[in-house]
């Protein structure tokens, strides 16, 4: 993760420290640092990246336009599948859908990472065993997370969540946690939460630690207390954290397959569906591979347009220590 | 004692128990691996007193989780080392040559950790299948340098641009050639970053369940997610075996990170103090 919050939220991409300093920088006579790598460095890279990312890609963009089937040849169809799109309830359902999932994860999960790093960066004996233990679940295989709470939500077992609430004497609380269509998305949501809260927890753990001490003694000094200091020392520098917290677990929601395919399958009816789950079944189970990328075409340009608003704000209001 | 000291004492109290509540799915999990179909049925939500480790025999060879772990391992190692290699050189190129050229292919990197791959999901199935290489290994090595290369050159480049120039160009002085230089010299200094590039590459491509479905579903070459997607599917009902076999699955990327959680911790931190 190391370079990640520095590359994604500062400004300062161009000087490059080889050509920064007062070294130098010209051996060549005409403008040419030799102490640069040739071009063939790169080549590699670009190739698998080409072949594996950026064909497929446009041919993706090329395909959204045609009614093609898997199948044989496919002809042009213009907006046809975007038209289409606008009035089939089911992907116009999975736009909502996907963007509430969305919402909900990045707002829970990063307030709940953001009270973890809290805790966990405060001077208690079991800090270091408890960050261990957040962070754990996000290691583990996503589709694997969804059927252990497959069953911890499923209302007839007598363990899980029902059993629980059963023996707290909150019986009363007791649901079909993924059966009942107004609850499934925010089930599969909460799932999501639970697994990676430890993730945001670690970046903001990283950004607390960033936190000069000398800043909270003076702020202490100069008679603030304790939300005070939060509110006026510890956020505005928490800043770069909370841009790479908020980006990553945006484009994670947009992008959400496996959770919600092994939980849900897109089902009750149509309660979970979300852009992922469509274009998959559109494809590999309706064989409408046109229509299938025509969904996938309007999933990247929600991540590309929320992905490029995010960083706008998000680093206007970056300070530094 | 200090108001200060009952107030350290009062927080490690509450996130003891948010940490026992968040635990509660594991505990779950474990319980009921440890049980037989008598006791679960019972009191699911007792402990597992006597425990049974039949479940996790019958898991094992149920779910073929040897062979899944072989398939697994392989794609995870040979993906690790193309993704370094091809990582570390580009980035370097596009850290030291921020302008122009550079500039703009390090944009154009950026630009694929935007990209869901599910739109290029189809013409690359096509793609692979064209290339005779569905149900290989080479051609889910091949899915995963490409699909995780934007994202370990991003980390790399950041990386090198905080390091200065001056050693590689002490060993170009000293007769070095680029080549040299990069192995030698620079290479050696990219180990903290190498680090974290391992870890959560690792952690993607061995918890990646879609790829291997589409791409290696019925040739036997299933990874360690896919099989137990199957598996799980069979035994649906008998609780304590398929949450044995989630357990065994789990068990090896859990022992990876229990060992390494110090760098992963230290990467985050490295990160945004850069």
């Amino acid at each position: 993760m190391n370079s990640l919050p520095r590359s994604i939220t500062s400004d300062d991409t161009a000087p490059a420290p080889a050509e920064a300093g007062a070294r130098p920088r010209t051996r060549g006579g005409r403008g040419r640092d030799l102490t640069l790598p040739p071009w063939t460095f790169v080549v590699p890279a670009l190739l698998v990246y080409a072949v594996v990312v950026l064909y497929p890609s446009l041919a993706g963009v090329g395909y959204a336009f045609t009614d093609w089937s898997g199948i044989g040849g496919s002809s042009f169809t213009g907006l046809d599948n975007f038209r289409t799109l606008l009035h089939d309830d089911r992907a116009r359902e999975s736009v909502g859908n996907t963007l509430l999932l969305t919402l909900a994860v990045v707002v829970v999960q990063n307030g709940v990472g953001l009270l973890l790093a809290l805790g966990v960066n405060a001077n208690i004996r079991s800090r270091s065993l408890l960050r261990v233990i957040f962070f754990a679940p996000a290691v583990v295989s996503p589709v694997m997370v969804a059927f252990l709470w497959k069953y911890l939500y499923n209302p007839d077992t007598g363990a899980g969540l029902n059993g629980i609430l059963g023996a707290l004497g909150l019986g009363g609380l007791r649901q079909d946690w993924l059966g009942d269509p107004s609850l499934a998305l925010w089930s599969v949501a909460a799932m999501v939460v639970w697994q990676y809260a430890g993730y945001s927890m670690v970046i903001f753990l990283a950004g607390l630690q960033g936190v000069p001490a000398e800043l909270h003694e003076a702020a202490r000094i100069d008679g603030a207390g304790s939300w005070q200091r939060f509110r006026y020392v510890t956020w505005p520098l928490l800043a770069p954290a909370l841009t790479v917290n908020l980006m990553l677990s945006t484009i994670g929601g947009l992008k959400l397959f496996d959770q919600v395919y092994a939980a849900t399958n897109g089902g009750p009816g149509t309660a979970s569906e979300t852009l992922s789950t469509v274009l998959y079944k559109e494809a590999f189970v309706y064989g409408k591979f046109g229509y299938s990328t025509a969904v996938a075409l309007v999933l990247a340009l929600f991540v590309a347009a929320v992905s490029l608003v995010q960083l706008r704000y998000l680093r206007a209001r970056e300070v530094t220590a | 004692m200090s108001p200060a000291k009952y107030r350290t004492y009062g927080l490690e109290l509450v996130m003891t128990a948010v940490a026992v509540a968040f635990l509660f799915p594991v505990y779950a999990l474990i319980a009921l691996a440890l049980k037989d179909p008598r006791q679960i049925a019972e009191s699911p939500l007792a402990p597992p007193l006597p425990p049974t480790l039949a479940n996790f025999g019958n898991a094992w060879s149920a779910a073929s989780l040897g062979p899944a772990l072989v398939s697994s391992t392989v794609i995870t190692a040979a993906g690790l080392l193309l993704l370094i290699v091809l990582g570390s050189t580009g980035a370097y190129y596009l850290a030291r040559r921020a302008r122009g050229l550079g500039y703009g292919l390090y944009v154009l990197f950026l630009l694929g950790i935007v990209l869901p791959f599910q739109l290029g999901m189809i013409p690359l199935y096509k793609l692979i299948d064209g290339l005779g290489w569905l149900g290989t290994y080479h051609g889910m090595v091949l899915f995963y340098t490409g699909i995780q290369l934007p994202f370990t050159v991003f980390l790399y480049t950041g990386f090198i641009r905080a390091l200065p120039a001056d050693y590689a160009q002490a060993a170009l002085i000293d007769g070095c050639d680029h080549r040299q230089a990069f192995t030698r010299i620079v290479f050696p200094l990219l180990r903290p970053i190498t680090g974290t590039v391992v870890i959560l590459n690792a952690v993607f491509i061995w918890n990646d369940f879609f790829t291997p479905l589409l791409y290696l579903g019925g040739s036997g070459k299933e990874t360690v997610p896919v099989g137990v997607f199957s598996f799980v599917g069979q035994y649906v009902s008998d609780y304590g075996l398929v949450f044995a076999g989630l357990v065994l699955a789990a068990l090896p990327v859990l022992l990876v990170f229990l060992l390494l959680q110090r760098y992963v911790i230290k990467g985050f931190a490295g990160g945004l103090k850069g």
